[in-house]
């Protein structure tokens, strides 16, 4: 679950808010520091997530921080899974 | 003591002249901008004065002198001048905060171009009718955006050259693309700088209004004279002090204050090139023991939303003065500012038809949490009635801001718009758009935005651009489009969406509707919430009703509906 988890998440990225076809990210990118997703467009990713795992993240919770990685958003998400 | 000294003696003593007697402007022969900002500050003896600390999202940091800039700016201008680009010609700017931003903005202005900043998170369409209203000849960019440049080519006939300015070789070269590396430039020592007079253009910036495409401002090099005051008085730089100014040169604060406050006064400034995180900024104040912070107030809120914890692991202390803009610095975030931070945030107002600050709170002045403050010595400005366009006299009364024309700074013009550029002058004041109310002491009150214009996160956003693009969606048959509050961003987009047969309202397809917005236009044009309703409110005439839904969103009273069609 987790992998799996993990990877739909990364091919989202990579599909919506990737924009150089050469860029390589990994479980680890920096998303929102690293500027592939900015502070208006987690708002979609969020969505996403919420959309796709059937869950609500609380806004509180949807910070840069814990937006930041594939890794910390799968981790984040599965909090919220019962 | 602060540069300003007293703000009433400046404003009893005023002359523009004490920008030009400073910048020897009457006895210089070049009124360029390009070289106010590296060559002169060389020839004042700081050609190895630090101009730019500069931070990529990775941590790799990389200095320049201001002979670095004066160097890089002349090595990008020689080549835009190589593939034919001449005077007047627009070359926009589209890359992330990079340093070649910073210095094919000055290289551009040297040969005499008229620079075309734009956000590097705009979208195909953002980014097209912005080219194609300018007739953008040249366009210097970076590999992850160009797949962008690419989907509008074929739709911008006056694109001539694509400049990509990290191109690794890994693809073959497309139409029209060339491939530029400062790096692997041989440093051009000297460039006929283009002998602008003060009223040469210089700088074209794309903002948003409440109906029809984006406008182009138009700025002129004499824009100088305000950018280096107000830089000198409101932000207070002085020879020693690390400037940081957090905007992006793609919107007006990162090129008035961003290069050319700066960089005219010879200041050292970082700029991080890096998504936002408390802990990355304070981090980053901390590393450049910063000492004169610009931003925004949706960033400043950003933080307080961070908490004070996270201020204390990081050393502060070189922070001396803090300043702000962009949109209504709300009273909570000057008094917390001042409580973590040892320094209260001063509010700033301006808007890029102004091109620099026009009232502001000053370093010594009395700060009234949640003010406006003051008028900018020699800027006459107040508040008028919204019909009579005369000055109210009795404070406290809401009305118009609204400036005399004639400062420096000032737009000259709407690109290829007069019609609206004149619009925008009433009784001989010129109406930025915006209402306020004026206190028994001359202190100015933030009230809102005069049109349907939305503020989000300190960026402009056009509601008919939003509604307009909704309708390209597959699934959108109509669209209305209003902003709703929000706590960091003062307010975000909001649209309220009747679906075409087929289509289910559903978060599926918000989604998709989000998405598009957001590749199409920009992240901040994206609605943060779409609202499918069976049918919107609209006139009589077939008018969609926006304020109702306004109204609703920020409960506010509805008014007047007798012109509501009635509903079957």
């Amino acid at each position: 679950m987790s992998e799996e988890m993990k990877d739909i998440v990364l091919n989202y990225v990579i599909d919506e808010y990737l924009e150089d076809e050469d860029e390589e990210i990994t479980y680890d990118t920096p998303l929102i520091s690293g500027g592939i997703v900015d502070s208006f467009s987690m708002v979609s990713l969020k969505r996403f997530l919420e959309n796709k795992y059937n869950i609500s993240i609380p806004d509180e919770q949807a910070t840069p921080e814990a937006f930041d990685t594939v890794e910390k958003i799968t981790t984040l998400v599965k909090g919220f899974l019962k | 003591m602060t540069n300003i000294g007293s703000y009433e003696e400046r404003v009893k003593n005023f002359s523009w002249k004490i920008a030009e007697e400073e910048l020897e402007y009457s006895r210089s022969e070049i009124k360029n901008i390009g070289w106010y900002c590296s060559d002169r500050i060389c020839e004042m003896g700081k050609s190895e004065k630090t101009a730019l600390i500069w931070e990529g999202f990775d941590g790799t940091e990389k200095r320049f002198t201001f002979n670095d800039v004066r160097l890089a700016s002349n090595t990008i201008g020689k080549y835009l001048l190589d593939i034919g680009v001449k005077r007047e010609d627009r070359v926009c700017l589209f890359m992330d905060k990079i340093p070649e931003l910073y210095f094919s903005f000055l290289g551009g202005l040297k040969i005499g171009a008229i620079v075309q900043p734009l956000f590097s998170a705009f979208g195909d369409e953002s980014l097209h009718v912005r080219l194609e209203n300018a007739e953008t000849k040249a366009i210097i960019t970076q590999r992850k955006h160009v797949s962008k440049v690419r989907r509008i080519l074929e739709q911008s006939p006056y694109l001539e050259h694509i400049i990509i300015v990290d191109y690794d070789g890994k693809h073959p070269l497309r139409d029209k693309e060339t491939a530029f590396s400062l790096e692997d430039s041989e440093p051009v020592d000297e460039i006929d700088i283009f002998p602008a007079v003060p009223e040469s253009p210089s700088v074209l910036h794309y903002t948003s209004g409440t109906t029809g495409q984006p406008k182009g401002v138009k700025h002129v090099h004499y824009s100088l004279i305000s950018q280096y005051l107000t830089t000198k008085w409101v932000l207070d730089l002085k020879d020693d002090d690390i400037y940081w100014c957090t905007a992006d040169p793609g919107w007006v604060t990162g090129t008035s204050y961003g290069i050319i406050g700066p960089w005219s006064l010879g200041i050292t400034q970082c700029v991080l090139d890096k998504g936002f995180s408390a802990e990355n900024w304070y981090r980053f104040i901390e590393k450049n023991r910063v000492t004169v912070w610009y931003s925004a107030p949706t960033a400043i809120r950003s933080l307080m939303k961070a908490g004070e914890d996270i201020v204390r692991k990081f050393g502060l202390s070189s922070l001396r003065h803090l300043a702000s803009v962009g949109e209504p610095l709300n009273a909570e975030a000057v008094i917390w500012s001042e409580k973590v931070y040892g320094l209260p945030f001063l509010d700033t107002y301006w808007q890029t038809e102004t091109g620099s600050m026009m009232i502001s709170n000053y370093p010594g002045m009395e700060i009234r949490p949640g003010s406006m403050g003051k008028p900018f010595p020699g800027i006459v400005g107040t508040v008028i009635d919204a019909k009579t366009y005369e000055p109210i006299q009795e404070p406290g009364t809401i009305g118009l801001i609204a400036f005399r024309p004639g400062w420096p700074a000032m737009m000259r013009g709407y690109w290829n718009n007069e019609e609206t550029y004149k619009s925008k002058f009433k009784n001989g004041w010129y109406i930025p758009g915006d209402r306020a109310r004026l206190d028994q002491d001359g202190y100015f009150w933030f009230v809102g935005r005069d049109d349907d214009v939305i503020n989000t996160g300190g960026h402009l956003v056009s509601p008919f651009e939003v509604e307009s693009a909704l309708l390209e969606a597959e699934q959108v048959a109509e669209s209305a489009v209003v902003s709703k509050p929000d706590d960091i961003n003062m307010e975000v987009v909001k649209a309220f969406v009747t679906l075409k047969p087929g289509f289910e309202p559903n978060p599926d397809t918000e989604l998709k509707i989000m998405n598009y917005i957001r590749k199409k236009l920009s992240p901040l044009a994206m609605p943060q919430e779409i609202e499918f309703v069976k049918s919107l409110p609209k006139t009589r005439s077939g008018k969609i009703m926006r304020r109702l839904l306004h109204a609703q969103e920020w409960g506010e009273e509805i008014g007047d509906t007798s012109t509501l069609e009635d509903e079957d």
